[in-house]
This record gives C-alpha cells, structure tokens and sequence, in this order.
C-alpha cells in the first residue's frame, strides 16, 4: 500500500471498499502464485512463449548469416537496409519520446501525437522555403510548401549543403511552432479532462488528431509533394568496407543522437528531470512533496511537443515527400516501438523506436518489400504476449 | 427493465438544464413505458429527425421525388450499417471494457473471406453466398479470437494499439502481392495488390427477388412488379426502389443484431460483462470467469463487425484493401461515444445521429451550398487571403467552399472534444444498464470512477 493509495483512501469512503476488495484480489492471487505448482506453470506458458520467440529470432540471424554467406543478400545490400532501418529508428525513438513522456506524466495514450509530428513537418519546411526562397520566388509557394510542385526544390537548393542555414532555422521553428500548437491542445482540451479516466483522455486526442490534420490540410492543401532537393553523398573509408552515406540522413541522424542525449541530460542531472521522474512515478506524492505538477507537465508537452516536431521535420529529409497524412501513418510504428520498450520508459522508446525501425527495413529480406510494416507489427504483438510490460517496462525512468 | 438512474437525468449540465423541463415530461411519460418500447420511441424519432432535416436539404439541393427518395435510401443503408457495428463495437466497449480499435481489420477479414468462398469470378471458389457469409463471421471470430488472446494479458490502452495493428497487418496483407500469389484449394486469394476484388453480395439476391435477372433493365418479378408500380406512382425510378429493398434488408438486420445483443445483455452473461466493466477485480472475487467471458463477447462481437462489413462493404461488388483504413474504425467509435456506450438503443442512436449529423449531413450541405453560390474557388490559402487586403473576401470563401469536406471532418473532431469536455456519456446522458437487477447507487449519484 503506497502514500497515493492511502491518500485515495482516506480521501473517498467509497473507494475504500473497491480498494479492498482489489487488494483482497490481489492476496488471493499473490496465495495462488506462492503455490509453487502453480507458479511453475504460470512461468511455463511466458517461458515457452519466450524460448520460442527467441528461437525463431535466432533461426533468423542465421538464416540472414546463411544468405549473406551463399550471396542471396549481399553484404553492402544488408548494409543498406541495416542502415535504412537505424535512420528510421531514431525518428521513431526520437518521435516515441513524447509519446512515452505524455502517456508517464499525464498518463494517457496520446493519439494527436501523429499529427504533431505533422505539424513539425511543415511549419519548419515552411520557414526552410521561405528562408531559403527569400525575394526569389513567390512567397505564397515558398510559406505552403509549393503546393503544387513548382519550383523544383533543387532549383530553389533545398539541401544541407546549399542552404544551412534554411535547414537548421527550418528545424527551430518546427519545434517552436509544434510547441505552440500542443500547448494550446494542452490549454482548450486535456487541462480540463486532468482528473477524467485515461480512455476519456484518449478519445478527446482523438478528436484534437482529427482538427489537426485537416486544419494543415485546409492550409496547406492535401498533396503529396517532394520537399528536400538530392543532397551530396559522403563515402567513409572504413577499411573493410566503404558505406556511401548521404548529408541528410547524417544531418538526421546526429540531430536524433544529440537530441536523445540532451533528454538524457535533463532528465538525470536537472531539478526538472527529478521532478518529472518522480511525477512519473506517483503523482499523488509528487503534488504533496511540493513538486509543481502543472509546471510539470507543461515541460512535459514542451519537451515531447518539441522533439515530436523535430522528428516530423527530420523524416521529410529522409522521405523526401511530404502530405498531411504522413504523421498519422507514422503514429502507428511510433506507438509500437514506445509499446515494444514499455510504455512510460523514455530509454524504452528509444530503443523500442530503434528496433522497430530496424525491424521494418532489415525485414525486407524475408519478407516482400510492402509486407515490412507489417513484420514490424507483428514482433511487436508477439513480444507483447511473450512480456506485457515491454522490453525496459517497469523501469518508469521518466 | 431499468429506466434511468434518477439524479443522472442530465439535467446538471447546460444543454440538459435548457431542455430539461421538457425532457422530463417526456422521460416521465417515457418510463411508463417498457425500456424496449422507450427504446423503439426514442430511435425512430431520431431516424424521423436525419429524415426531415434530409428532405430539407435535398429540397434546397432542388432534387426531384426520385432523386430526394434516393438520398433517404442512402442515409437509411448508412445508418443501418454504422448501427451493425456500433451495437458489435458496444459488446465491446461498452459491455465487457475492451478498448478495439480495430474494426475495420475484422470487417475486412469477413469481406475478403466472403469473397474468397463465395466468389466466381478471378478470386474465388464460387460456393454459395450464406456460407460465405457464415464463413466470413467464423473468420473474422476466429482473427478476434487471436487478438483477444494477448489481451488478457495486457493493459487496456496496450490492447488497443494491439487491435490497431492487427487491423493494419491484414490490411497491408490483404494489399500485399505476396498474398494474391498464392493459392488455396486451387483458387487464389487476396487482392491483386491494391486492386479491388470481386465480392459477391446479398444485394444481388435482393435484387433478383425484385427482378429476373437482378438488374433494373430486366424482367420484374410478381413482388417486383407491385413495387415498382407503387413506385411509378410516386414518381421513383426502379434502381431507387431496388437499393431502398437492400437498405430495408439491413435494416432488418439492424433488428435481429440489437435483438441479439438485448437477449446477451440481459442473460447471466451479460451481467457479468457489465461486472467486468465496472469492476473486474470485484467480478473476480464474486468467483466469475472474467477472462472466459471477455474472450466469448469479444469473438461475438467480432464476427458482428464482420456481418456488418460484409452487409456494407460487399454491395458495391467490388471491395479495395483501402475501403478499411483506420479513419473507419474511429468514425464507428465517434458513433459510439456520440450515442453513449453501454446502451443499445444508445448504440444505434449514436449510428443514425453520426451518419445523419456528421457523415452524410455536412456533405449534402455542401452541395446546397455550392447550388446555389457560384464563388470561383482558388488554388491554395494563400491565393484565397491575399485579395483580402483588397477588401475582397470572396476568394477566401471560395476556397473554403472548396474544401468543404476537410471542414467535415475537422467537425467531427471538435464533435469529439465538446463531447469529452461537456457530455462524456453521449447524446443520450447516462443510459449504462445496471449491472444489477436493481438500482444499487446511492440516492444523489455517486462517481462512476
């Protein structure tokens, strides 16, 4: 029995006899698992759910080591999805970090978080157009992302190597303004529903998923257009092999790696990462050791809002397209890798976005090329019943 | 049976309070009634309401009988079908607590099945339509009762994003070459990747009823010949009055579903899924086999979503992997919440109410609105803002005229917020079913957390 149960305790009469009666439950249980038959095979189905989940992901390995061996894929191929896979994986973790932050602190499964990555995509390539198409072009094309394909982003020179600056500034405002548009989610929508159940939370970000999307889609109409020009390539000299790697997917992937360690930072050495975690943890004795639970979660929709919009803004650099659905295809995976490392653990979607990144592109080499998504999926569903916590569940991190 | 709970007449909160001198005349008149009855009054005036407020619009669209009938035909056949997979979506959520999101998943495990069993043509091993249709609910029970299995292990929101991705695997399945390139018994399966498939339909049997081959061209048969007499007289076309035949099927279906769902609800079993809802952990102490019911309803109402898929989705005869994407699992959601789950009447209510108000209501509007003004729409926003320094707002009206239908859905959204902030038990207020015989709350309400 913890402080927030002895707090709902005394403050309810009513849910005190609930909560007995669920803590009689759970004694009953806990009898039933001290019954070490019983125990043994309640450990029997997970174990064996597990050793044969762990033998086909074996099997796997070797038959992805048979293939490379015998040269049905070759080594540079597997190189190619591998490194596919991580690209995506970090937008996953990086994207999954909010994701997994909103569902500890504020505890909902946040469904707006899809098109929040949306919103990042085109604010920042918005303002990249419009600083890097300044006086040249016309500003309604460069501020609604040429809705109609026209002038091509290579003549405009969308690309890190022709306009940093554009990029990097394009990267700034897709934070500031995906900041801006979850706060006010935060202030019209889910403040009011703080002390609603979870499912109550969901549906409500349901319908602020719905207002989103269409409103960028009024605004910067409904077609698919390519964003970022084809940047330069860079071949690293390894010795043993030469992987060619393109400026943007390096852009990508250090902006990712930075940003997760800076999450790192703040989270473990700050009085606001202390505050979150212990937020995260119980919020009934957070509030009442003093911590400022509405400051709280405000950081908590600023940071994951953030990098919700960062990671929005960085897949159109890899995708290379971009159209008002592409946040809420990519909910979906995001949520799978949060769920995969176990939902409210920061790390856990961090890796969880990782593996499932990898999981989609490396997948490629079983099965046909449309089917990934859906390989993807099912790893996750079949680690759900093998651990129903997730990889790094009930670490609760943050 | 158990009218509603006094003190959660609605009249708390501000669209309540407004009509809530009027309200409970009508309830008190109403709970004289028996709760099937209430029910039945309180569904067909919905229907009467989308009714009336259709034959508006499709007056102001300036339709003729025909083409007005035609309009009430297809609202009827929406209606009908959204309310088959509410009222299944309702054993779910509403009954038994179990967070699925993947409707349109199950929906099209049946279709596809229906099509593979039953259908001649390219796809299909051509037995005949009712075991296509009973293979196509066993199928899509059996995928619920995979997805159910994990769930009994998992947290709700953890099994809803379960759900989620099982009905995008079968989707992606159903679109994937690979699949199509296989064969079953000699007879391929799946779609030619995102092509649309032939599915046979129970239209079509409906059609031949009516005429001889099936077709509006052909020969009308004795029941036919009547109709489309009585038809002529009020100036309908034949294919309004068949199509109108199909939708009256469904909504007959819509009957045997929630009369179905009635019986499970008030049986010992449905006492135990509103358990399961309210408190499972109690549900367990009292000795119930809370897993094994969550399984049985969660299968019942599986094979109830794939019964209404097939009914809907099957009569276009054709049917594209791309007809169950997730945006349709959350509009029958948006049904549900709007009619308030855990009710069945409420189910169908939230059905007609969301084709009627959010679905097919903004759309018929638009075409009103576009009858009658002629403002030459623009290209993108910014060409529709910039005359406005000019003092000419007309291109930004055209442009949003233009866009009616991103308005429609951003509607439902907002639809969606209202109702979380303002009225989370839906349209109809608080119409749960006591999980007991009698009512057990305390005099003045207690919380429902």
């Amino acid at each position: 029995m913890d402080a927030s149960d002895l707090l709902r305790a005394v403050g309810r009469v009513r849910s005190l006899d609930r909560g007995d009666l669920r803590r009689a439950v759970a004694r009953l249980r806990s009898v039933d698992r001290a019954d070490v038959r019983l125990w043994l095979s309640r450990l029997r189905v997970d174990q064996l759910l597990g050793v044969l989940l762990l033998l086909g992901l074996a099997f796997l390995g070797f038959d992805l080591l048979r293939q490379l061996y015998n040269g049905s894929v070759t080594v540079s191929q597997f190189q190619r999805y591998l490194w596919a896979g991580i690209v995506v994986g970090l937008i996953y973790g990086l994207a999954g970090i909010g994701l997994s932050m909103t569902y500890s602190i504020l505890r909902f499964a946040n469904f707006s978080h899809g098109d929040l990555l949306t919103t990042g995509a085109f604010s920042g390539w918005s303002a990249a157009y419009v600083v890097a198409g300044w006086g040249t072009y016309d500003l309604g094309k460069l501020l609604l992302v040429r809705p109609n394909n026209d002038p091509p982003p290579g003549e405009i020179g969308m690309a890190i190597d022709s306009s940093p600056v554009a990029i990097v500034g394009g990267l700034v405002v897709a934070a500031l303004v995906t900041v801006v548009i979850a706060l006010a989610a935060d202030r019209f929508v889910y403040r009011k529903l703080r002390r609603e159940s979870a499912i109550a939370l969901l549906i409500a970000s349901v319908g602020v998923a719905f207002v989103l999307r269409y409103l960028l889609a009024f605004v910067f109409t409904t077609s698919n257009r390519s964003v970022p020009a084809t940047p330069a390539e860079h071949t690293f000299e390894l010795g043993v092999t030469s992987p060619t790697f393109d400026h943007h997917e390096l852009t990508l992937v250090a902006s990712a790696i930075v940003l997760m360690v800076l999450v790192h930072v703040l989270l473990q050495h700050t009085t606001l990462g202390t505050a979150m975690r212990a937020m995260a943890d119980n919020r009934d004795l957070a509030k009442i050791t003093g911590i400022p639970t509405e400051r709280v979660v405000l950081a908590t929709w600023v940071i994951g809002a953030a990098l919700a919009g960062v990671a929005g803004y960085l897949i159109v650099l890899n995708t290379g397209t971009i159209v008002y659905t592409r946040g809420w295809t990519l909910l979906l995976p995001i949520f799978a890798g949060v769920i995969l490392g176990g939902i409210g653990s920061i790390y856990g979607a961090m890796l969880g976005g990782l593996v499932i990144g990898i999981v989609s592109q490396v997948s490629i080499v079983w099965v046909p090329s449309n089917l990934t998504t859906a390989a993807a999926f099912l790893l996750m569903i079949l680690i759900l019943i093998f651990r129903p916590q997730g990889l790094l569940g009930g670490v609760e991190t943050a | 049976m158990s009218p509603d709970r006094p003190g959660d007449g609605g009249a708390s909160d501000g669209l309540g309070g407004r009509v809530g001198a009027v309200g409970d005349r009508v309830r008190s008149s109403m709970e004289r009634l028996p709760r099937w009855q209430a029910d039945a009054v309180v569904i067909v005036a919905a229907v009467l309401g989308i009714y009336v407020l259709f034959y508006v619009l499709a007056w102001g669209q300036g339709l003729d009988t025909n083409g007005t009938v035609n309009t009430l035909v297809r609202v009827t056949f929406l209606m009908a079908a959204y309310s088959i997979l509410v009222l299944a979506l309702n054993l779910h959520w509403g009954y038994a607590g179990l967070f699925n999101i993947g409707v349109a998943g199950f929906m099209s495990v049946a279709v596809f099945t229906l099509a593979i069993v039953s259908g001649g043509g390219e796809v299909g091993m051509g037995y005949p339509i009712w075991a296509g249709m009973i293979a196509g609910m066993v199928a899509a029970g059996l995928l619920g009762l995979l997805a159910a299995l994990p769930a009994l292990r998992l947290r709700a929101d953890y099994f809803a994003i379960v759900t989620l991705g099982i009905a995008e695997i079968v989707r992606l399945l159903m679109k994937s070459q690979w699949l199509a390139s296989h064969r079953l018994f000699g007879d391929r399966i799946g779609l030619q990747g995102s092509a649309p498939v032939e599915v046979p339909s129970v239209q079509q049997y409906v059609y031949e009823f009516l005429t001889e081959g099936g077709s509006p061209r052909d020969e009308p048969t004795f029941v036919g010949a009547q109709l489309f007499e009585f038809g002529s007289w009020l100036d309908v076309q034949r294919t309004t009055v068949m199509s109108g035949a199909y939708a009256l099927v469904l909504v007959v279906a819509v009957v045997l579903v929630y009369v179905l769902l009635s019986r499970i609800a008030y049986s010992p079993f449905g006492r135990i899924l509103k358990a399961i809802r309210e408190d499972e952990g109690a549900a367990q102490a009292l000795g119930k086999h809370t897993a094994r019911a969550k399984i049985y309803s969660f299968v019942i109402g599986c094979s109830l979503m794939g019964l209404g898929g097939m009914l809907w989705q099957a009569s276009r005869f054709t049917v594209s992997a791309d007809a169950f994407m997730p945006i349709l699992t959350f509009y029958v959601f948006v049904a549900l919440i709007v009619g308030g789950s855990g009710s069945n009447a409420g189910s169908i209510v939230g059905g007609v109410a969301f084709v009627g108000l959010l679905l097919q209501g903004p759309r018929m509007l638009e075409s009103v609105i576009s009858e009658h003004t002629d403002v030459p729409g623009t290209n993108t926003l910014y060409d529709g803002l910039t005359p406005i320094v000019q003092g000419d707002v007309m291109p930004l009206i055209g442009y949003a005229l233009g866009n009616i239908d991103l308005f429609q859905r951003m509607f439902v959204g907002v639809v969606l917020i209202v109702l979380m902030l303002k009225r989370p038990d839906g349209l109809l207020g608080h119409r749960k079913e006591l999980a007991a015989a009698t009512d057990l709350s305390r005099p003045g309400g207690g919380n429902d957390e």
